[in-house]
Parts: C-alpha cells; sequence; structure tokens
C-alpha cells in the first residue's frame, strides 16, 4: 500500500508547521542566544531591542512565569540563561515582535556582556576534569581480566566518531494560541507532543491540562525533535501567555544549525583479544560521550551504547563502560540510532584493526563471531538470532566470492583507482530502553456513516507510521481505506505518550490500535450475532459484509454501525497497550529490556579516486530482517533511507566546532549532507521474511533506526581501498572519512613531508 | 511596480523588488506548497519555473526562488506547485506516490516543479540532473530515481516540435499553460527593459542574485537594485576577431547550452555539473561569478586560465581589464561601485591548445571546492610553448598561478617538470584551514589536482611514474 500522505505531499498541500494560516493579531519570536559558549553574564542592555521597530515584548528568564527549566530526564537546563551561559546558541533573550523580520533585528539590537571563561569541546578533556552529566555506567559480562591471558591475541586502539546535523529539511518551530480559561494551545513540530505540554506547563506554572498540543506532521526529525522541539514551543507559550496573542516561532536554517544539539560524537579506547581461531574471547571499551553543555537525553543514549557495544557478535567476556562528559557545545541529542550507531563504530574499528595485524580480511573475524540463538548478551537478554541467516543469504544472494575476486582483479589492473569492500551486520534491540515508556493508547471512533476516526500518539514525520496504523484498522475491520481517516496527534485525545522515536511506534500505536479496533469489532458481531440470531464466533467481517461461516449475510458495514447506534452500544473504544515481557534491572544493569532485536548484513563496494582522493560508492548489498513486512513500500524506503543517511554520517557529514565552541560547519553551504549523485549507484535489498512469531504488530519488524548502520560499513569499505593502494597505510578509526582524510590516509609521508615545511 | 504572471495569475505588485520571490509566493500569496529549507539554494524546497519568451518560444528553467528578487520575476511566468496541479494527481505526482518516493513530503513539491520543468526542456537526456539541486533527507534518493525513470519514459515518444502541447497533452501540466505565451508577450509591451544603465548611483547591481541573497539576505530585501537581466545587450553568446564575447548577464546554462561554447570546450557539460546544481546554473551569471570575487569561485579560476578579460562600464565610459588583474585582494576587485560588467571576453584557442578543469570538495556536486584549478596548453613537438594555470582555494582572491605558468612556459613535457611544478605552485599560494579542509590539505590537493590535468590532458604521462617520486609511504 502506497503512503497515504503521498496524495497531499506530491501535489504540495500536506500542512507543516509554517503553512498554518495564521490567526489576525499573531506575532512572532526570535531569539538573542549567546555568542560565547562558556561564560558569567555580566550585563544584558535591553533598552535598543524595546525600542526596535515593531517590538511588542522583550522577555529574558525573569519574566518567566513558572520555572526556568527544560531539562527533562535531569533538570540542568534553563529555557533563558540566567547567571551563565554554556553553549554557542544558548538562548539567553525572548523578543517578540510584529513579524519574524522585525523580531530577529531587534534580537540582533540586545547587548549582552559576557566574561568567557574555560571551554571545554573535547569529551576526554571534560571527563578528566570530572564533568560528567551522570556517574558512568559498566555494562560486564564474564571477566575480561581473566580472559586476556586465554588470547592468541590481543589489540588496543582508539576510535572516534564526530556528531551529526539532523538537517530536517522543515526546521523547528512552534505556534502557541491562548485559548479562553487561562489555557494555550500549541502546534509543535514535535516528536513528543507530552514532552512539549511537560515542557511548557513547567515553564508557564500551569497544569499539563491547561496545555494542549497538536502535532499534524513533520517535515522530517530523526531524532532532533524528540526532546529538543520543546525549548521554541516552551518560549512561545510564554510570549502567548505574557502577551495574550498568538505567537509563532519558525527558525531559520542557520538558527536551528546553531541553538539545537545533534548526535553525539564519541571517542573511546577498545581492547580486543582474540584466539587463534579467531573467536573474539574478551572486549573492553571506554565510551566518552559528547553530551554538550546539558543531559538532555544523553544518559538514554549512552545505556544505548552499551546495549549495542557488541553489536551482532557474541562475546563471552566484556567490560563496556560509559561517561557522559558534559562540554560547552549545545546540549546533543537523540538521532536515529540513539548511540547505538556509536557503540558499533568502536567493536567494528576494533576488528578491522584486529584484521590489519593478522593480515585477513575484517569478514573473517565478523563472519566467525556472529550471535546464535540462545547466546547471551552482555546485558543477560538471550538472543533469538538471525544473524547467521542473514550474512549466509548475503554470501549466496550476492555472489559475494565473485565480488570479492573482481574487486582484487580489478586492484591488480589499476592504479590510480581502487576499490573496497566490507560488510556490515548489524542487530538492533527495539523498544525504549527505559521500560515505562513502552506504552501507547489509540482512541477509534466509528460514525454513523461508517467512516473511522483514529487517533494515536504516533506523530508521522515520513516513517510511515500513519499509512501502516490505517493498515491495522482497514485490516482488522475488513474495511475499506477510504473509511478511515488518521488524525492529528493531541495530547487532549491521546494523553501521556511516549515520543515517536525508538523505532517502537508502529508497534506500541499500532498494537494499541489493533486493540481497539479488536474490541469494537467483538461488539459489532456480537450485535450482528442478535439480529442475524447466530452465535458470533460463527461470524466475520469480510470486505465489509457481515459473513455467517464465511458466506456473505445481508448486513454490511455501515448497516452493522447503524444497527449497533440504535441499539446505543458504543461505537468508539480507546484502548491502551504496553508491551509484554520487558524488563531491565539497572542496579544490576541485566534483563530483558528489548521485545525483540532486527538482524540484517550489509556488503558495500567503493571506487576510490586514488589521485584526488574522491571516491563513488558502488554499491550496496543488503539482507535485512524485517520479520513480516507489513507494508514493503514504507518499509523499503526507510532503509534505504537510512542506509544514506547512515553513510552520510560516515563520509561527507562533517561537523565542526572550533576552539571556541562556535559551529563552523552553520549552514548547508559548509555542511553537505547527501544529494542525489553521491548515493551508491545500486541499492539491492532483499528482506528476510521470517515469518516467525514476535512481538511486532503484524509480526512486521521495526525498521526505523536499524538500517541506518548499515552506513558503517561505508567507512571500513573505503579504509579497505585506501590500504590497496599504500599497503603500509592505517588510516585511523576516526569518521567521517572525508575526501580530505581519504587523500591524507593515501600518502601519509607526503602530508607529513608538507606539514613540516609549512 | 512589477507584474508578471503567477501560475495562472496576471500580478502587478508594489511590492519590493528586492524581497525573494519565496516570500512572496508564501507570505503575500499564500501560496504554501513551495517551502522554505535553508534559503541558501542548497536544497531546493523552494524550487519554482520561470518562463521567458525566447525566439516566440517560451522557455522555462528551474530556479530556487529563495535566492530570487521579486524584481527578476518582471515579465516572466513563475510557476509553483500549485500552478501544476490537477483535481488528481499529474503522471509526475503519481509516478512519486507509486514508488513511495515521498516519506516527510517538505521538500517533494520540489521535486515535483523539477520534474515539471524536466518534462517542458527542449532538449532533454538526463531526467536526474533535473533535480540535482533538490536534497531529499529521508528517502536516500532511490525512489526518487525510480520515479524519476518512469517520467523519462513518458517522453519517449515526444514530437520536439511544441514541448508545451505535449506536457499539456500528457496531462503534465494543466491547459492554461497554452495561453502563456500571448500572455506573456501582451506584459512584455508593459515591462520594456531599461535598455541600459544612465545614471551612477550607490545602489547594487543584481545578476542571478544567487551569492547576494546568500551573503547579504537582509540588506538586499530592503535595497535598490538594479537587475541587470533587464538590460538589453548582455545576454548574447558571439564570435568576434577570433574573440568569444559573452554577455553580462548570460548564466551558465545559457553558456552550456551555447553551440559556440561547446565548440570550444567540448567538456563544457561535464565540468558545469561539478559546479552548484540546475536551478543555481539557471539563475547565476558568469559575470556574477566574476564580481563576487569569491576565492574559490569556479568559473573564475575556469575562465582565469583563458587569458580572460572584462568589459567594465558606468553608463558613459567603459574600460577593459583582465580577469587576472581585476582582484587586488580578498573580495577586492579593480571596479568602481557605479561600474558593472557587460561584456567578458577571451580569445577563443587555437588547434591543438588544451583545457582541463578540476575541482574537489568534500560532496563532489552541489558544492563549494576545497581546491579548484583550470589549464589552458599548447604543446608542440613535446615542447610546452603556452600555459595558463590557474587555481581557487589556496589565497585570498581566485589565482592565476603566475610562477608555475612561467616555470613551465618552454619546458619538455615530463613527469620530472610537472613534480617541479607541482614545488613551485606549493610556494605561490597561501591556503587556510577551513571547513572545506586544512591548509595542508589544501596544498597537497593542489598538487594531485595540477597532476591530474596532465594525466587527463596527456597520454603519455604515466601516473605511476608521476607519483612513484614521493610514494615511499
Amino acid at each position: 500500500m502506497r503512503n497515504i500522505d503521498s496524495f497531499t505531499h506530491t501535489k504540495g498541500e500536506s500542512v507543516y508547521l509554517d503553512d498554518i494560516p495564521l490567526i489576525a493579531g499573531t506575532l512572532f519570536a526570535a531569539v538573542y542566544d549567546s555568542p560565547v559558549a562558556h561564560g558569567k553574564i555580566i550585563n544584558i542592555d535591553l533598552s535598543e531591542a524595546k525600542s526596535s521597530k515593531g517590538v511588542v515584548g522583550v522577555f529574558t528568564y525573569k519574566d518567566i512565569p513558572g520555572e526556568n527549566q527544560v531539562g527533562g530526564i535531569i533538570a540542568d537546563e534553563e529555557l533563558l540563561a540566567e547567571k551563565h551561559v554554556h553553549f554557542c546558541g544558548m538562548p539567553m533573550v525572548l523578543v517578540i515582535a510584529e513579524s519574524p523580520e522585525l523580531a530577529r533585528a531587534a534580537a540582533k539590537k540586545v547587548k549582552a556582556e559576557i566574561q568567557v571563561l574555560h571551554i571545554i569541546t573535547d569529551p576526554r578533556e571534560a571527563k578528566e576534569k570530572n564533568e560528567l552529566i551522570v556517574p558512568p555506567r559498566t555494562f560486564k559480562c564474564g571477566e575480561t581480566g581473566q580472559a586476556w591471558k586465554n588470547c592468541a591475541y590481543v589489540f588496543e586502539g582508539r576510535a572516534d566518531s564526530n556528531g551529526q546535523e539532523h538537517l530536517y529539511i522543515e526546521t523547528q518551530g512552534a505556534y502557541a494560541v491562548p485559548q479562553e480559561n487561562n489555557s494555550i494551545k500549541i502546534f509543535s513540530s514535535t516528536q513528543g507532543p507530552t514532552a512539549v505540554q511537560r515542557c511548557c506547563s513547567r515553564v508557564l506554572g500551569y497544569s499539563m491540562h491547561q496545555i494542549e498540543v497538536d502535532v499534524t506532521r513533520l517535515g522530517g526529525g530523526f531524532g532532533g525533535k524528540e526532546d529538543q522541539a520543546n525549548v521554541w514551543a516552551a518560549l512561545c507559550a510564554m510570549g502567548a501567555s505574557l502577551l495574550k496573542r498568538p505567537v509563532k516561532f519558525s527558525l531559520d536554517r542557520m538558527e536551528d544549525m546553531r541553538m539545537t544539539g545533534k548526535r553525539h560524537p564519541y571517542s573511546s579506547d577498545y581492547k580486543i583479544g582474540l584466539d587463534r581461531n579467531y573467536k573474539i574471547l574478551a572486549y573492553e571499551v571506554d565510551f566518552y560521550q559528547n553530551a554538550g553543555a546539558s543531559a538532555d537525553l544523553s544518559p538514554a543514549v549512552l545505556e544505548r551504547t552499551l546495549f549495542h557495544c557488541t553489536n551482532s557478535y557474541f562475546i563471552p567476556n566484556v567490560k563496556a563502560t560509559a561517561w557522559s562528559c558534559r562540554t560547552n557545545l549545545p546540549p546533543n541529542t537523540a538521532f536515529r540510532g540513539f548511540g547505538g550507531p556509536q557503540g558499533m563504530f568502536v567493536i567494528e574499528s576494533a576488528i578491522a584493526h584486529a584484521a590489519d595485524e593478522l593480515g585477513i580480511s575484517s569478514s573473517e573475524i565478523q563472519k566467525k563471531n556472529l550471535l546464535k540463538t540462545g547466546d547471551t548478551f552482555p546485558y543477560g537478554q538471550i538472543a533469538e538470532s538471525e544473524a547467521n541467516e542473514c550474512w549466509s543469504k548475503a554470501e549466496e544472494l550476492y555472489g559475494i566470492e565473485k565480488l570479492k575476486s573482481d574487486i582484487e582483479k580489478y586492484n591488480k589492473e589499476n592504479f590510480q583507482s581502487k576499490k573496497g569492500m566490507a560488510f556490515m551486520p548489524i542487530c538492533f534491540g527495539i523498544s525504549f530502553t527505559k521500560t515505562l515508556m513502552n506504552q501507547a493508547r489509540s482512541l477509534v471512533h466509528i460514525y454513523t456513516d461508517g467512516s473511522i476516526s483514529i487517533s494515536t500518539g504516533a506523530v508521522e514525520m515520513g516513517q510511515g507510521v500513519n499509512t501502516k496504523i490505517l493498515q491495522v484498522a482497514s485490516q482488522t475491520f475488513s474495511v475499506s481505506t477510504d473509511r478511515i481517516k488518521i488524525n492529528t496527534t493531541n495530547t487532549s485525545r491521546i494523553a501521556n505518550t511516549s515520543p515517536s522515536a525508538a523505532s517502537a511506534t508502529a508497534d506500541l500505536n499500532g498494537r494499541a490500535t489493533q486493540m481497539a479496533c479488536d474490541a469494537l469489532l467483538q461488539r459489532l458481531l456480537q450485535i450482528a450475532a442478535d439480529e442475524l440470531k447466530v452465535s458470533p464466533d460463527q461470524l466475520t467481517l469480510k470486505r465489509e459484509v457481515v459473513c455467517i461461516k464465511g458466506i456473505e449475510s445481508d448486513i454490511d458495514w455501515k448497516k452493522l454501525v447503524m444497527l449497533a447506534y440504535v441499539k446505543r452500544i458504543s461505537l468508539s473504544e480507546h484502548a491502551h497497550y504496553a508491551t509484554p515481557e520487558i524488563n531491565f534491572d539497572a542496579s544490576k544493569e541485566k534483563g530483558h529490556p528489548f521485545a525483540y532485536h532486527v538482524y540484517g548484513t550489509a556488503v558495500i563496494t567503493v571506487t576510490v579516486d586514488c589521485l584526488r582522493g574522491t571516491y563513488e560508492f558502488e554499491s550496496i548489498k543488503v539482507i535485512h530482517d524485517a520479520g513480516s513486512s507489513m507494508n514493503q513500500i514504507v518499509d523499503r524506503g526507510q532503509c534505504e533511507g537510512g542506509i544514506v543517511q547512515g553513510i552520510g554520517w560516515m563520509t561527507m557529514e562533517e561537523i565542526i566546532y572550533d576552539k571556541e565552541g562556535k559551529l563552523r560547519s552553520n549552514a548547508l553551504s559548509t555542511y553537505k549532507v547527501p544529494d542525489i549523485y553521491s548515493v551508491p549507484k545500486e541499492i539491492q535489498l532483499h528482506f528476510l521474511n521470517t515469518g516467525k512469531d514476535n512481538l511486532a504488530v503484524f509480526r512486521s519488524k521495526a525498521v526505523g533506526e536499524p538500517p541506518l548502520m548499515y552506513g558503517i560499513g561505508a567507512f571500513f569499505a573505503l579504509r579497505n581501498a585506501i590500504i590497496a593502494f599504500n599497503t603500509s597505510a592505517r588510516p585511523s578509526f576516526s569518521s567521517p572519512m572525508t575526501p580530505e582524510k581519504v587523500l591524507m590516509n593515501l600518502y601519509p609521508k607526503k602530508i607529513l613531508e608538507i606539514e613540516s615545511k609549512n | 511596480m512589477i507584474k508578471f504572471i503567477l501560475n495562472d495569475k496576471e500580478i502587478s505588485t508594489e511590492a519590493s523588488s528586492g524581497m525573494t520571490l519565496l516570500d512572496f509566493i508564501r507570505y503575500d500569496r499564500h501560496l504554501s506548497g513551495t517551502k522554505i529549507g535553508c534559503r541558501e539554494g542548497d536544497c531546493g524546497a523552494c524550487t519554482i519555473l520561470v518562463g521567458q519568451l525566447k525566439n516566440d518560444e517560451i522557455d522555462y528553467r528551474s530556479a530556487t526562488s529563495c535566492l530570487m528578487p521579486l524584481g527578476n520575476a518582471n515579465g516572466k511566468h513563475i510557476v509553483t506547485v500549485e500552478g501544476i496541479n490537477f483535481a488528481g494527481l499529474n503522471p509526475i505526482q503519481q509516478s512519486m506516490s507509486d514508488e513511495g518516493a515521498t516519506q516527510c513530503g517538505f521538500c517533494t513539491p520540489g521535486f515535483v516543479v523539477s520534474l515539471t520543468g524536466f518534462c517542458m526542456q527542449k532538449n532533454y537526456n538526463d531526467v536526474i540532473s533535473s533535480i540535482d539541486g533538490n536534497i531529499c533527507r529521508c528517502t536516500g534518493y532511490k525512489s526518487i530515481e525510480r520515479a524519476a525513470m518512469k517520467i523519462s519514459e513518458l517522453l519517449k515518444d515526444r514530437n520536439e516540435i511544441n514541448v508545451i502541447d505535449f506536457a499539456i497533452k500528457k496531462k503534465i501540466i494543466p491547459e492554461y499553460f497554452s495561453t502563456i505565451k500571448k500572455r506573456l508577450f501582451d506584459l512584455s509591451l508593459h515591462v520594456n527593459g531599461s535598455g541600459g544603465i544612465n545614471k551612477i548611483d550607490s545602489s547594487v547591481f543584481v545578476g542571478g542574485g544567487t551569492d547576494l541573497y546568500v551573503q547579504k539576505h537582509e540588506e538586499m530585501v530592503h535595497s535598490v537594485s538594479h537587475y541587470l537581466s533587464d538590460i538589453m545587450g548582455m545576454n548574447g553568446i558571439r564570435e568576434e576577431n577570433g574573440k568569444c564575447i559573452v554577455g553580462g548577464s548570460v548564466t551558465v546554462t545559457d553558456l552550456i547550452e551555447s553551440s559556440i561554447i561547446r565548440k570550444i570546450f567540448p567538456h563544457f557539460l561535464k565540468y558545469s555539473k561539478l559546479v552548484s546544481s540546475t536551478p543555481i546554473r539557471n539563475m547565476a551569471t558568469l559575470g556574477g561569478n566574476f564580481v563576487n570575487a569569491s576565492p574559490i569561485g569556479d568559473y573564475t579560476v575556469y575562465f582565469l586560465a583563458l587569458n580572460t578579460s572584462v568589459l567594465l562600464k558606468d553608463g558613459k565610459k567603459s574600460r577593459e581589464v583582465l580577469l587576472k588583474d581585476f582582484y587586488k585582494g580578498y573580495k577586492s576587485l579593480d571596479k568602481l561601485p557605479g561600474e558593472y560588467i557587460s561584456e567578458i571576453h577571451f580569445p577563443i584557442p587555437g588547434q591543438g591548445t588544451l583545457f582541463n578543469f578540476e575541482k574537489v570538495s568534500k560532496r563532489t556536486n552541489l558544492d563549494i571546492a576545497s581546491v579548484n584549478s583550470a589549464i589552458q596548453i599548447t604543446v608542440k613537438n613535446e615542447i610546452i610553448i603556452n600555459v595558463n594555470v590557474s587555481a581557487g582555494g589556496v589565497g585570498p582572491i581566485p589565482m592565476f598561478l603566475n610562477r608555475t605558468s612561467e616555470f613551465l612556459n618552454g619546458k619538455k613535457l615530463s613527469e620530472s617538470i610537472i613534480q617541479e611544478a607541482c614545488l613551485i605552485a606549493g610556494e605561490e599560494i597561501s591556503p587556510i584551514s577551513d571547513s572545506r579542509g586544512s591548509a595542508t590539505y589544501k596544498r597537497f590537493l593542489l598538487q594531485q589536482l595540477i597532476k591530474a590535468h596532465f594525466i587527463s590532458l596527456f597520454q603519455s604521462i604515466r601516473p605511476e611514474k608521476l607519483q612513484s617520486a614521493y610514494e615511499e609511504y
């Protein structure tokens, strides 16, 4: 089934935040944000800003009606800076004016005197200075201390992965409209309507029921609008409540890039030990997460790094410790994969390191150590693995042996151009690691004309969740999809929602919808049974008609609905779903945190121009464990999109902060995401449809985040091509592998020569 | 008063000519299908089509409305996604829907508009190049490629005579497009070009606006500007006395489509694909690239190797300046405030003169170069008898590599001479570290690009030999 939004999308008729028709009297917000990454505020002069044309209000933290606090997990983030600023881009002053242009012009007239304090941008320095967001956490299994002596080979090294800008094409924004009785309605471009509601209620000193958050759709989220949509909504809500007029703030691109957090950069130290047969016996790793200036979601991201530190390998002895390090960068946040990719990059680096030294291909080690069903993860959950199935199927279906020999031949015949290949197996756990968040609700109304309206906590941001939810209802009732409408996500209709994140949105909200539809269906069939004077278990609904033992009766859907209404039977249902089986004990760091895992294997091939350092990806061939995909168009789209985003993270997407903590890659001209020419020429994708039972909706496994991690293979394919050119090169494990790094790694001696001369 | 046709409607507005067409479309006309993604021409979410009468036909080209001043819409047909829509989906929209080529949907109208523009091109070949200025963060592009291929199929049985009629027949664009030609002609009677600039004042000259609106967005919105595209006689490309003369407001796309340019540079299209994107090339002028004085300007570096000169006018006087003498320092030009480039001249190279252009950037397409370089070289009997080498990204101005060129002149072509030239080039440059690479990288990259020039142009130059001197890894 096609994405149900594709009709309005292609016509430009879908409504995003900036497209909402304005209410007369609407004002516009802008902020003055800190030009300094760390400092003490000596003075803020607002006089010029206040007298600037069109200005209606200029506010600081002193004007906040409630609490000056937007921290979600930890209350460590001010909405507007009070005494200190902690990152470049930290909001200090809220300006409200008659137009966005006037608001921005006035914000520029704020004069702040800030005494600069020591600026930290490196997580290792923060760790040394004990600047930690939360105490470190350690996942352990076996005894690494004992295991080293059983290892034939032990290698130690360092791996660094850079951050990543979400670059949702629709920037952050909110629109707050005052309502009667001290209430506010907020339109927000957020993945977490409840988070916005909670944050705004805290800032305004309102109860949650005074705030209604409504989300139609997002022009992309990728994690960037899970927690970080809160600030803009809170600022609009504050302006609206103080001025009693609607206030809107739609960030421009540079504001968005400068003021919001990104994927966490990590710096890590690893130690890996293998036996003579290349079985990994022990793995130790220390992760230094660059959290930015405040917690945001960093502790949760950190946790998932630990969960995925062994990727899809079974390692009997593991000790993984993670530090969340406070630096003077914008608070880093959720981004597709949520710390998992950063953890996987390190184990893959450790394996590549071992392979380099042993003179073998990484794939020999990778294949030998894949998880088998029954193996235990370092956190105690028993694997139901598809890792070997995916790997073998990839080898077989894609003719990997031939691919390998073709590459060898090519590299022998070409001097200036080299090919590299890498395998990238993945294993990703599905569920929020915070168990309590694994709950959702769905509200289903059937109207007397037979049309159906569904509200859930799911936010549509391109991932196709509304399409899947519509499929659930359509299949459960056996009615035409035309009868069903998926509503905006609204906190007054569905309360206490978990954010649309963790790949779990379709599972949680789809299951809740299935339960609501099932309950309604049972009630309706009972009515039909009464009417037809048969037992309800003989009845089914098929293509909008009630069937008795499979044979059509004269009661169709519309008639059935009307019968229920006449008999005063409820045509509405509100269902609640909580994922069963999952648990986690953080005091022991053990449990069964995931409903299931998603597996897969990718094989990626690149050609490097060894004269210029540029490269092109030839192909990525993937076997992906989809369970039983309920929508191949949507799931394929998620896979292809995730893969390309992952390749972008590993190749051209380079976040650059200078030593003063200023973002240098602050626009689309300096921060490059993949364009149509830079994606692999070929993406082959094959779903491993296992048909096995699982906890996914319609057994269709979650697909949002896992494919991103196939992109990690891009780094290692490039590295292999570099080594094919220069066999003594040992490119450091530092992503992204930009053309600059490729060229520098191809000719390390030459580079040293130039450096010594200039 | 600015007059143009927006979709099916004649517009005449007193709005500031400096405001962007994007803001006019969205906030004045409330057509919200055109999206704001970056406001610097780098994402294509705001793509529109600009139709212009040319030789009694309408030529439609895509443009990013975020960089287009309203003033440049004067007398033209502007098409947004709303102007393409039918009650149902057109074949482009249908293909995008069928192939799952839309996820969050925010970039989608931009793709639809670009692809519609493709269907109205007279000489079309590569459907993908029509969407090379559109960024999608969701799909990974494969589904969009699949949709684009279907669209390309649509045009297979097209009779080339009237592309607009064909697109109407295939229900790609609505019926009203058949009325536009006459309406534009009627409009042209009211919006005559200014015929030249007679008054020297402090106002800004705007060519395509593709850099001015990135660098000085807010100033431009309120500026009083001269729109050079309005001036008659600045649009042509011609040959004269062994010279090629390019009008000051000729766009890059005009160059690509020019048979004169194609004859001189058979690879012009290939090189141009490395420079920005289709909608930007449709807007950007060569003169604008020169005056912008970016140390990394791709066409500036290209034309520096060609002994190019510019003809400056101020409405009364005119003077000619060699392009390599035009740059005095970072963003500083041998140009008075009232002067503008009315023409660009370069000698047409003779038989046997070779040319090559190289560019490396973080992303190969639609990106600013880390380093770029051009060479024009004539070799007779293995002796280099004339050579010009230029480079960008390695100093405060787009550089003509004087010493390197001088060194090479008269030398016998060999690998070792090239290596020596690389070292000399290293002495005349002063790159800095920035988001496009470290100084060391840029130094090394320029050497590599100089080698690449020779490897690309001369089969006798063997890469193994050229690199080996340095390669005790």
